[in-house]
């Protein structure tokens, strides 16, 4: 039984790590994942190429209407984006408010010695630099988590800019993939970027403490993640198409998303059908066991147990 | 004459039907031209495949924009408006860049190759720019960002704002802020993967050139430099020309090296220091992650002005190479 995969890049670690292990233990499934970028995933499920896809993003009720059949969402592990800055004769992690950062972003706020970054950080020497903004240059989910996030803490952002895959930046220099963007950080003298939480844990890179819905200044870790899906938890929808940025609770850090797996809620061949349900079942157990190792974090106890019971859905 | 051409007549097989054919079959005539028919077919075929794809598929975003399509400077993926003047822009600034430092660059060197080093020494470094023109392209963005970048932000770039910035004129375009990447960096980058093109083909065409064209000139009192400059480089310009525009295309077509350094910003800027975006750069970039049908008829579109930009181009190149050799050089 082979059963082919395309989308998202930003979880691919994961899932390799998970086809791999449960090729291993059930030896007659074997899943193939081309990591072509969530865009990709929709289109081909959308084609029928593939039989199950993977977003960083949920579908929008557009895209869902493009659909024959109905498609089901199955968040799978969580992700963040953390701010990372070059500012010379800062040491110390910097503060950011949700205000500094929109207004970093819109271009409104322009130096690093501008009042709304300095109240946050009383202890830190803020040079008056200009602020170079570095922003992703192709379509990604990291993208899609921040302006997400920028857009539920500013309503200028909301109106002029959007959330999305790719923007049209009112600011700022694009760097290719979380290497470029760290590239142009590390080079460039008073710039600021953001990477994905994985790729700064890996690649030993600082990152600034962002301002949280409690308006406690968080610094992103796995558990300061997790929190921030359960504090959402509550509030999911049947659909589990829930956007997680900016969630309630003191310890949730503020851009975490979820990344989701695309299944088919019909699916004609009983082998296949049973082969996806059965590898659900396991990746919502003994597969969150996997993600710690790979930085990412888990889904809280109250997410897994919904999904669970969401399986029965698939017919 | 009437007698020989009956024997020839009776010689050569009637011209039709299938003996004749079959025959010309086993001779290996028709096979090989029909096969190089074929093969010479398939470009013909392909490349008015990729037209009618690019047309089909761009079918909305042609009808959403008409003409304005060229002349917009949006690109907002979220609330659907685009418009391709900012990468058209940033496609030519590139190129034009990049060819300015790599024609002069690369003339010369050739020049030195084939007229003026001892031919060991012109083998041996054919060989090593064969070798570079072979290198990926990712390599070379690498390369331009942990080397031509910092260079341009720390060096190259306030020194050219401190001098040619101030003159009247061209002054504006070496302006503003200087990121270290942007339209100037991207083009040297691409002047660096180019020039191998130019010189390598150059060389081998000023090579071809008949020795008696030289000895003729040297012969007439004309100093070793006056029979390069005056005779060879003129014999071989529709070669060489040739170089120059197997060297603009791929200078059209970059598209990791240029993303790397390029700033990936579509905006219009007269300063060469600003970041900028070309068309192959936002297609390798928004492609994958392009959810919409219009956003990505609108990439799509722009495959299509990339097509059309190298398709009006080559012909200018004609036109230019036809107009030049009026002015007398090798009559090909």
């Amino acid at each position: 039984m082979l059963l082919n995969a395309a989308g998202a890049t930003f979880p691919y670690p994961i899932y390799s790590k998970w086809f791999d292990v449960y090729h291993t233990a059930h030896s007659n499934i074997q899943i193939n994942y081309q990591s072509i970028g969530s865009g990709g995933g929709i289109r081909q499920l959308q084609g029928g190429t593939v039989d199950f896809g993977a977003s960083d993003m949920p579908l929008t009720d557009e895209q869902i209407a493009g659909f024959k059949v109905k498609i089901l969402h199955f968040p799978t592990v969580l992700g963040a984006v953390v701010p990372t800055y070059n500012v010379s004769g800062v040491s110390t992690d910097l503060n950011f408010t949700q205000k500094a950062l929109a207004g970093i972003y819109l271009g409104t706020i322009t130096k690093w010695n501008d009042p709304e970054i300095a109240k946050a950080n009383p202890g830190a020497k803020l040079p008056g630099d200009d602020i170079v903004v570095v922003h992703r240059s192709e379509g990604s989910g990291t993208s899609f988590i921040w302006t997400d996030f920028l857009s539920k803490v500013s309503d200028d952002w909301k109106n002029k800019v959007g959330k999305g895959a790719s923007v049209n930046w009112p600011v700022g220099l694009g760097g290719k993939g979380n290497e470029g963007v760290t590239g142009l950080v590390k080079q460039t003298p008073g710039s600021i970027g953001y990477v994905e939480l994985i790729y700064a844990l890996q690649n030993n890179i600082p990152f600034g403490k962002v301002q949280n819905a409690a308006g406690k200044f968080v610094k992103a870790d796995l558990a300061g993640v997790t929190a921030a899906a359960a504090g959402a938890a509550n509030a999911m929808p049947d659909d589990f198409r829930v956007s997680i940025t900016n969630s309630p609770g003191a310890a949730a850090y503020p851009i975490s998303s979820f990344t989701w797996l695309l299944i088919p809620s019909q699916i004609s061949d009983p082998a296949k059908r049973d082969a996806i349900k059965g590898f659900l079942t396991w990746m919502l157990a003994d597969g969150q066991g996997y993600n710690e190792g790979l930085s990412y974090a888990k889904l809280p106890k109250p997410v897994v147990d919904k999904e669970k019971k969401a399986i029965a859905m698939i017919q | 004459m009437s007698s020989t051409a009956t024997t020839i007549e009776q010689a050569v097989p009637p011209k039709a039907g299938p003996r004749a054919f079959a025959k010309r079959l086993r001779d290996g005539d028709e096979i090989a031209h029909l096969i190089t028919l074929l093969f010479a077919a398939s470009i013909l075929l392909i490349t008015s495949l990729l037209v009618y794809e690019l047309w089909v598929n761009s079918k909305q975003s042609r009808a959403a924009f008409g003409w304005g399509f060229f002349t917009k400077v949006v690109w907002d993926p979220i609330s659907g408006d685009f418009g391709a003047a900012p990468f058209i822009y940033g496609t030519l600034v590139t190129a034009v860049v990049s060819l300015a430092i790599a024609l002069p660059l690369g003339l010369a060197a050739a020049i030195f190759l084939a007229e003026l080093a001892p031919r060991q020494l012109s083998d041996g470094i054919a060989f090593l720019i064969d070798l570079l023109a072979a290198v990926p392209s990712v390599i070379y963005g690498l390369l331009g960002i942990f080397i031509v970048v910092p260079l341009m932000r720390t060096t190259v770039g306030p020194l050219l704002i401190h001098t040619v910035g101030n003159v009247p004129g061209i002054g504006k375009f070496f302006k503003g802020p200087n990121y270290g990447v942007g339209f100037l960096t991207a083009g040297v980058v691409l002047a660096i993967m180019i020039v191998p093109f130019i010189i390598s083909v150059s060389r081998e065409v000023l090579l071809t050139v008949p020795r008696e064209q030289r000895e003729a000139a040297l012969g007439l009192g004309a100093t070793r430099w006056e029979a390069t400059w005056k005779v060879v480089v003129p014999w071989a310009r529709t070669g060489i020309m040739g170089s120059v525009f197997l060297a603009l295309a791929r200078a059209l077509g970059e598209t990791m090296a240029v993303t790397m350094v390029i700033g990936n910003d579509p905006k219009i800027a007269a300063s060469l220091f600003a970041p900028g975006y070309t068309i192959a750069a936002v297609i390798a970039n928004e492609f994958s992650e392009a959810t919409g049908d219009l956003y990505l008829a609108a990439l799509i579109e722009l495959g299509l002005v990339l097509f059309l930009m190298t398709f009006i181009l080559n012909g200018l190149a004609r036109i230019l190479i036809v107009a030049t050799e009026r002015g007398g050089g090798h009559p090909s």
